[in-house]
């Protein structure tokens, strides 16, 4: 069986940058796949190669097994792509907006009642006839997403869906993605709300100045590197002359009297650290934990070897 | 072929210019018929175009012509740029049309517009003057034809321009003179030689003149030749617009 997304020696150079250099990437059918990096790695560049609104330089890109390039028609009927940029036609209202971009795909009248279900689901069933100029942000940008999955494509990419949506509309949103996921739909999603990856991506890849500085399950990341981590923060009735000479390498903010310890959450037991610095004579008031998340561990690789 | 889905953009933009009607077919008109009012009211009776033609009458399909002209480069490439511009042509970009799906969707479009705003001027000038009717068939293929080489300049256009500025350049240096200087308001006889040769190099001529052998049975160049002419317009700038989308020139990066 095909893989959703299959991308083999993925480059693309502008005339001054190497935007993708050398991408391998697989996205299988059914995965809820988190595509994170920070800002210019080439997230966007990506998705547009794979949706067909960028050229590439070399190597080859398959939705569900149709090269995007040779059999562009067949690989666009099959995928749905939610572009970053808050766009509009200001012409038509919400309704004639879904029909046009359904009909594009071939689909007419038949499609009404998926039109009707997407306005519902989409909180937009009161604004149907309401011209796209009258709409808020997160109203267009509800639209933009029900414009990407108009035609029903197995495969929905999500380009910053929820950038500008408030947070209520933002959780109603995730629902609605779950929902699509659980019906069958693959999902790919960028994000700039590492905790949105987090909550939702199973597996995710890390992109990073036009390279993959990861690519695994969300608890691989996390079982790796600052992932293993555990943030242990102590405040003293007295600041510390000195730490325990075990403790000094675990060490990573001292103020006062506050102390911030890195810890090892397979081998370094609270209860041992507190036992070690009462023995060295610190009266502990107050004491908080914090685990690493995925935005410890996305930070880690993007910082790593900057080139 | 995707049948349903060329049909869709062609309604789109037909609905596009249908929501603006006071600005893309009202106000062709009633500009066109002032032209008329105010030609007519000059050179009536002064002026003999074709033996047995009153002035009036001469100017008709010369101005109908001219607006068709105008009007089908304006809707494509207006219509694109706009959507160049403002990012929503990308939900067209990303869909399975093809580039020929794409090119005729706009021209039959484009030319759609052209026909309405050039038939709504003919029949609004027939209560001020009789235009006789000698050749439809020649009529109707030479608005056909002319609007949609106007269509396909409006599509080259609207890619090519990266701003509202650069499209003007190309309306007000381009189109707007080829077509006052293409025998609107003359016949090309009337001109000096050299002149005369100048506007041969100019197709919109060719269009206006065999439009109006239609009306008249007269024209300057022979009819059958100037038809040759616009279909090897609309050829060349046929190859040249689906060659543009082909390869994604300024579409897709």
């Amino acid at each position: 069986m095909s893989a959703a997304i299959a991308i083999a020696g993925l480059h693309k150079r502008y005339p001054r940058v190497h935007a993708l250099n050398g991408i391998d990437l697989t996205i299988e059918r059914g995965e809820f796949f988190g595509l994170l990096g920070p800002n210019g790695a080439g997230k966007s560049t990506l998705i547009n190669i794979v949706a067909g609104l960028t050229r590439f330089s070399e190597g080859r890109v398959r939705v569900l097994g149709h090269d995007v390039v040779t059999d562009y028609r067949r690989a666009r009927r099959l995928i749905g792509v939610v572009p970053q940029e808050l766009t509009y036609d200001p012409f038509f209202n919400v309704r004639e907006v879904l029909r046009i971009q359904s009909g594009y795909f071939g689909l007419g009248r038949e499609n009404e009642a998926w039109i009707d279900e997407l306005l519902d689901a989409l909180m937009l069933t009161d604004k149907a006839g309401a011209n796209m100029r009258a709409l808020s942000g997160g109203m267009k940008r509800r639209v933009m997403i029900a414009q990407a999955l108009a035609h029903k494509p197995e495969v929905v990419v999500l380009d910053e869906p929820t950038a500008g949506v408030d947070v209520e509309q933002r959780k109603q949103l995730w629902v609605f993605i779950r929902r699509l996921h659980r019906e069958g739909h693959t999902i790919v999603l960028t994000t700039h709300y590492l905790e949105e990856a987090q909550a939702l991506c199973e597996r995710i890849a890390i992109l990073n100045r036009g390279e993959l500085a990861a690519l695994d399950t969300k608890r691989a990341l996390m079982a790796r590197g600052i992932g293993r981590m555990r943030r242990l923060c102590l405040t003293t009735a007295e600041p510390l002359r000195a730490l325990p000479e075990a403790l000094t390498p675990k060490l990573r903010r001292q103020e006062g009297n506050q102390l911030e310890l890195q810890l090892d959450k397979e081998t370094d037991s609270i209860i041992a650290v507190v036992d070690a610095l009462r023995a060295h004579g610190a009266v502990i008031t107050d004491l908080s934990t914090e685990s690493a998340d995925l935005e410890d561990v996305f930070v880690e690789l993007t910082h790593r070897n900057p080139r | 072929m995707n049948p349903m889905g060329f049909y869709t953009l062609f309604y789109k933009e037909v609905l596009r210019f249908g929501k603006v009607l006071l600005q893309t077919l009202i106000a062709p008109i009633i500009t066109a018929l002032l032209y008329l009012l105010v030609f007519a009211h000059v050179l009536a009776g002064r002026v003999e175009v074709f033996p047995g033609v009153v002035y009036t009458a001469f100017l008709v399909p010369g101005l109908v012509m001219m607006s068709v002209i105008q009007n089908a480069f304006a809707n494509s490439s207006s219509s694109l740029i706009q959507s160049k511009l403002t990012g929503n042509l990308v939900f067209i970009l990303l869909t399975p049309l093809s580039h020929l799906e794409f090119f005729l969707a706009f021209v039959v479009a484009a030319a759609v517009r052209g026909i309405l705003v050039g038939a709504g001027i003919y029949l609004v000038s027939v209560f001020f003057v009789t235009v006789p009717v000698h050749h439809p068939i020649f009529i109707l293929a030479f608005a056909a034809l002319s609007s949609s080489v106007l269509g396909a300049l409006g599509l080259i256009a609207g890619i090519w321009a990266e701003k509202f500025d650069q499209l003007a350049g190309f309306q007000n240096f381009i189109i707007l003179p080829l077509s006052f200087l293409s025998g609107v308001f003359y016949s090309i006889h009337s001109l000096p030689v050299f002149w005369q040769h100048l506007s041969r190099f100019n197709p919109f001529f060719y269009m206006i003149d065999g439009f109006r052998f239609g009306f008249f049975g007269v024209s300057d160049i022979a009819p059958l030749f100037s038809l040759l002419i616009v279909l090897a317009a609309l050829a060349v700038l046929t190859a040249v617009t689906l060659l543009m989308l082909k390869t994604g020139y300024k579409l897709r990066d």
